[in-house]
């Protein structure tokens, strides 16, 4: 088989490997010793559309079930339940793996392939402990069908926690909110809140639901109440009727991950939600950075002027975010100074954590923390790993579990 | 100044490309419109194996002479190589990032013996 003319390592197509492809990861764990503290990363993918005809056995409804499979044939892989959406993230080719993914080989036997492909990298890179996420079900908030969206998302979450979470002490993940429907979603948390490997919860952001909708309140009062996270995770939609102006995916994509999440944080902090659940951690995924303090500067100036269209704020809205957590990824590293003074308001040192996204396109690697001129050791550490053990309470402490020969 | 082996000609094809290493090195070499071009194998972002990309020509979009957009194509003239990490595009016949063409990849100069190609890797 032939697609371009590269040349990985002198792989042919049918020997793809992920450890070759990230040698130089492999080079950099090593100059810079991270064997000497553990790395966690918060957000990172597999892609759960390749085992869909395993996921498809655990949904419950012998209808949907049967619906499900049948559209499913001949290529299982493409589960044409699941909504997909509009976009070029391999840039037409030029980002191999995307293609050459379902060419690699893993060992048959225990590991199920999307751990064995996952600790693969994991290695590679550096990473001890990864937060795992699913890929095209980070559309399944715009599902036009909210039955479908927590059928399915119940059948990941039952999946991934029998096949994977079950058997991987390196992986855990936050598990899938069927965000559409708020009584379903207080019950996964009854349901899924204390199995082996579940450290908090997920809103894929991209949706049209009002975080503060007071039918998500006895949600948030559960997850105060089990010491669980709340992460909103960004995507794109390029079918929102706003993003339809964009004609480039460059435009859709940088845009698009950041604008859910914009949404979702002015009404998480305008309407007190902090002041109600003060003990509840909420993370923010694969925004980058630059927006945070564009939305620090921009709601409290105006905070200042319209305070009394925030009565249940008793501190700055700044101040409110400071108190939350931020993954690092895609971290914006156009200007040193930019990138130290947004570090600084946001409390870096102990409010940041250090997400890769890989396999995307547009993943980061420990080292865009672990170089960055302005932080100390300590905090570098902190970032790539502390923050996160204590917000997630993994206990690592100093507990290196990755294969950093 | 130490000469690394890196082809017999005749086995460098048009087009082709070698990855060849000295010490800790890595040097991407390429065959390209008659002459061979040497970069450093580490991709000025985040250090990734850029000359092992996929090789496309540059796309340009396409103008009317009253500046209406008409499409797009790819360039005759100018190719790059592309990281396989994130896309990071280098033209081939300079190693400049064209992102930002004050970024450019360390060169290394190509030196023909006999039958064989050599880089000389300083």
């Amino acid at each position: 088989m032939e697609i371009q003319p590269n040349d990985f390592r002198r792989m042919s197509v049918e020997e793809f490997d992920t450890t070759k492809l990230l040698a130089h990861a492999s080079k950099q764990s090593k100059e810079r010793g991270y064997e000497r503290f553990p790395i966690v990363d918060v957000d990172s993918h597999h892609y759960e559309n390749e085992s869909m005809p395993e996921i498809l056995e655990y949904l419950d409804d012998p209808v949907l079930k049967q619906l499900a499979t049948a559209t499913a044939r001949p290529n299982a892989k493409n589960a044409r339940i699941l909504n997909t959406m509009v976009g070029y993230q391999d840039m037409g080719g030029r980002i191999p793996r995307y293609g050459l993914r379902s060419f690699e080989k893993t060992p048959a036997g225990q590991t199920q392939r999307d751990a064995a492909l996952t600790k693969r990298w994991m290695d590679a890179v550096g990473v001890d402990v990864a937060v795992l996420f699913p890929t095209p079900m980070l559309a399944l908030g715009v599902h036009p069908q909210v039955e479908v969206e927590i059928a399915l998302s119940r059948a990941y979450n039952r999946w991934l926690c029998e096949k994977v979470l079950a058997h991987e002490k390196r992986l855990v993940s936050m598990l899938y909110l069927p965000f559409n429907d708020p009584d379903a979603t207080y019950q996964f948390v009854k349901e899924f809140g204390e199995k082996k490997g579940v450290v908090g919860f997920l809103i894929t952001s991209t949706r049209y639901r009002p975080v503060h909708a007071n039918q998500y309140m006895k949600t948030y009062a559960l997850l105060e109440e089990m010491g669980l996270p709340i992460a909103f995770h960004g995507s794109y939609h390029w079918h929102d009727q706003a993003q339809g102006m964009l004609n480039r995916f460059i435009s859709v994509h940088a845009l698009g991950f950041v604008w859910y999440n914009m949404i979702h944080l002015a009404n998480w902090v305008i309407n007190g939600i902090p002041e109600r659940f003060p003990k509840l951690k909420v993370i923010w995924l694969e925004s980058g950075l630059a927006w945070i303090p564009f939305m620090m500067q921009r709601f409290d100036n105006e905070y200042m002027m319209r305070t009394s269209e925030a009565p249940a704020l008793k501190k700055l809205p700044s101040d409110y975010m400071r108190d939350m957590y931020w993954a690092s990824q895609p971290m914006e590293i156009t200007d040193m100074g930019l990138l130290q003074e947004t570090m600084r308001v946001i409390n870096a040192e102990t409010q940041l954590v250090y997400s890769s996204d890989y396999p995307h396109w547009d993943f980061d690697l420990p080292s865009t923390i672990y170089d960055l001129p302005f932080l100390s050791e300590t905090a570098k550490r902190n970032i790539l790993g502390g923050n996160a053990d204590r917000l997630f309470n993994l206990k690592l402490g100093t507990k290196k579990l990755a294969n950093v020969a | 100044m130490p000469e690394v082996f890196v082809s017999r000609i005749d086995d460098f094809a048009e087009g082709d490309r070698r990855i060849v290493f000295h010490g800790g090195l890595e040097i991407g070499v390429f065959h390209w419109q008659g002459t061979y071009y040497a970069y450093e194998n580490q991709c000025l972002h985040q250090g990734g194996p850029c000359c092992e990309g996929v090789i496309m020509h540059k796309v340009e979009d396409v103008l009317a002479p009253d500046k209406t957009w008409l499409g797009q194509r790819f360039s005759a003239d100018e190719a790059h190589f592309v990281c396989p990490w994130h896309g990071y595009e280098y033209d081939i016949r300079t190693g400049e990032c064209v992102g930002n063409r004050k970024l450019r990849l360390k060169s290394f100069e190509v030196l023909r013996r006999g039958d064989d190609l050599y880089v000389v890797a300083s």
